[in-house]
């Protein structure tokens, strides 16, 4: 995230392994970290969701509350995303306001959910041009242990499934947001000549480049940001999308499960 | 792409003979207009033309890093600050730094990273501003490219040049560097910047929906027509030194002899003089 002194040691030491084909917490280069996830975790917020990605550790809560439409989307509800990276979570996380590197998680997060329609937003319009739902995913890091793009996007599709329009507050009975795609994102890091799929801190410290593959259940790319100062060429942008296709299949169960 | 409330169902974005609304093919780029040294107080400039969009971008540096606690010790910082002016848009935009325009000083900040010798300069830092004073979509390409021949007019060193493009969906079909109406309208934008010589992707971005051969086709579009792109670059920085060595040479021309001083003379060890520059 912001400078800091790695340990040259442990950059040789994660070199190393990668061009043995093995990972400092021996997983295979296509396995990503256990996902645990935690639907409903808050009360008060319409819907929200607890991650363990590994130990890297982020809740995710949606609000949702009335307000007026954009005015080229006049029968729309709307989504809105941002992120905290609170100090708690890091070391290398100040307080302030959100710094690039939030409001990139955020963005990347947010186009996953927009782009591949996960949300039917035209079941949101409570009267045209007037009043609409609006959607507020906020994204909490509590702990940060690498990977933030992926647990906060299974966190924010986690809290969207579980959400409950709040339309008793209009005198009508809730109903569950209605959700129609399970887009699930898999970021790949590349570390010398390797790719790894779900890094982490260790990795993502000392990664050249980071590739972000948002697939919906089709297989479908979504959306896609590829991050951090190094590059790919065509042929690892490929296999980065056939791994996220590949990989997202498995999260995508566990995100539906409850 | 968010306001597909209002396309009129009976737009095309594509006609049966594949002619788009501005009447470009699938695979025809929009036409692209490179100035270098436009700026005379920045240390580089360029100016850019990439259908309507008018773009300006200028480099400083390497000059020392601010605030200090950025300064890294070993190398010089890449930072990039992509704006748009109020009036470059339909609707008036906000001054200032957006969250849209954050990201995309970001990521154009390390796709030049990995391109300058930034261990040539400790402790520096290279700022490039892109200024969008038109815009018709396609802005973060047509800055990027347009940062990539002002760092050169810079004299930054750098391994080659940078050079940007979009491709897309609209329609239904696969097509390179989509305008205003196409990407609203459209289904699918992937931007990216390529290292020509190399093939070395540095930037990436996409949203929408492509199946994976269809970005396999937008990014080999986008590739092909990174190569004429990288063409106009390097034609605006010829054209930009012929005008400097011609307007040398004429200076050169214009300096009167003056007789009446005695040639001055030469300390005896300096080296023979290279006019082969």
């Amino acid at each position: 995230m912001t400078a800091e002194v790695i340990s040259e040691l442990m950059r040789e030491h994660i070199a190393r392994l990668a061009a043995s084909g093995k990972r400092n917490d021996g997983r295979r280069f296509d396995e990503p970290r256990p996902l645990v996830v935690q639907k409903n975790y808050i009360k008060n917020a319409e819907g929200s969701a607890r991650i363990q990605l590994g130990n890297t550790d982020v809740l995710v809560g949606v609000k949702i509350d009335v307000g007026e439409p954009y005015p080229d989307t006049p029968n729309q509800g709307v989504l809105s995303t941002s992120a905290e990276l609170i100090p708690m979570a890091s070391p290398n996380f100040e307080a302030g306001p959100p710094s690039p590197t939030a409001i990139e998680l955020a963005r990347v997060v947010d186009r996953g959910i927009r782009e591949s329609k996960t949300v039917n937003v035209e079941k949101l319009c409570i009267t045209p041009k007037e009043k609409v739902w609006i959607m507020f995913i906020d994204i909490h890091a509590l702990d940060y242990d690498g990977n933030l793009f992926d647990a906060a996007s299974y966190g924010a599709l986690a809290a969207l499934s579980c959400a409950k329009v709040p339309a008793s507050k209009i005198g009508k009975k809730d109903y569950p947001l209605p959700l129609e795609h399970w887009p699930i994102s898999v970021t790949s890091a590349k570390i010398g000549g390797n790719i790894v799929v779900d890094p982490n801190l260790d990795e993502e410290r000392i990664a050249d480049a980071r590739l972000t593959v948002t697939t919906d259940e089709n297989g479908d790319i979504r959306a896609m940001q590829k991050g951090l100062k190094g590059s790919f060429n065509l042929d690892e942008v490929r296999a980065a999308i056939r791994t996220s296709q590949k990989v997202g299949r498995g999260i995508r169960g566990i995100v539906q499960r409850d | 792409m968010e306001d597909i409330e209002h396309i009129p169902k009976e737009l095309k974005l594509i006609d049966a003979k594949g002619i788009r609304l501005d009447g470009r093919r699938f695979d025809e780029l929009r036409p692209i207009r490179i100035e270098a040294g436009v700026l005379k107080k920045a240390d580089g400039s360029a100016y850019l033309e990439w259908g309507n969009n008018k773009v300006l971008a200028a480099v400083y540096g390497p000059r020392e890093a601010h605030p200090r606690h950025l300064q890294d010790p070993a190398k010089a910082l890449v930072q990039c600050r992509y704006n748009m002016a109020p009036f470059s848009v339909t609707d008036r935009k906000r001054p200032g730094p957006d969250r849209r325009s954050v990201e995309i000083s970001k990521v154009i900040s390390e796709a030049f990273a990995s391109v300058v010798f930034v261990e040539q300069f400790p402790r520096t830092s290279v700022d490039i501003f892109i200024e969008v004073l038109q815009a018709d979509a396609g802005t973060r390409c047509a800055g990027l490219t347009a940062a990539s021949v002002a760092l050169a007019d810079a004299g930054i060193p750098m391994r080659d040049l940078v050079a940007s493009c979009a491709s897309g969906k609209i329609g239904g079909v696969v097509a390179l560097d989509l305008n205003k109406d196409e990407d609203n309208f459209g289904e699918a934008d992937c931007p990216m910047a390529i290292v020509p010589r190399s093939g070395e992707i540095v930037l990436l971005q996409m949203d929408g929906h492509l199946t994976a051969d269809e970005f396999d086709k937008a990014m080999n579009l986008s590739i092909n027509a990174t190569k004429r792109i990288y063409d106009l670059q390097r034609d605006a920085l010829r054209r930009r030194y012929a005008s400097v060595a011609e307007a040398a040479a004429q200076e050169a021309m214009r300096e009167p002899v003056r007789s009446e001083e005695p040639p001055r003379e030469m300390p005896p060890d300096l080296p023979p003089e290279v006019d082969d520059l």
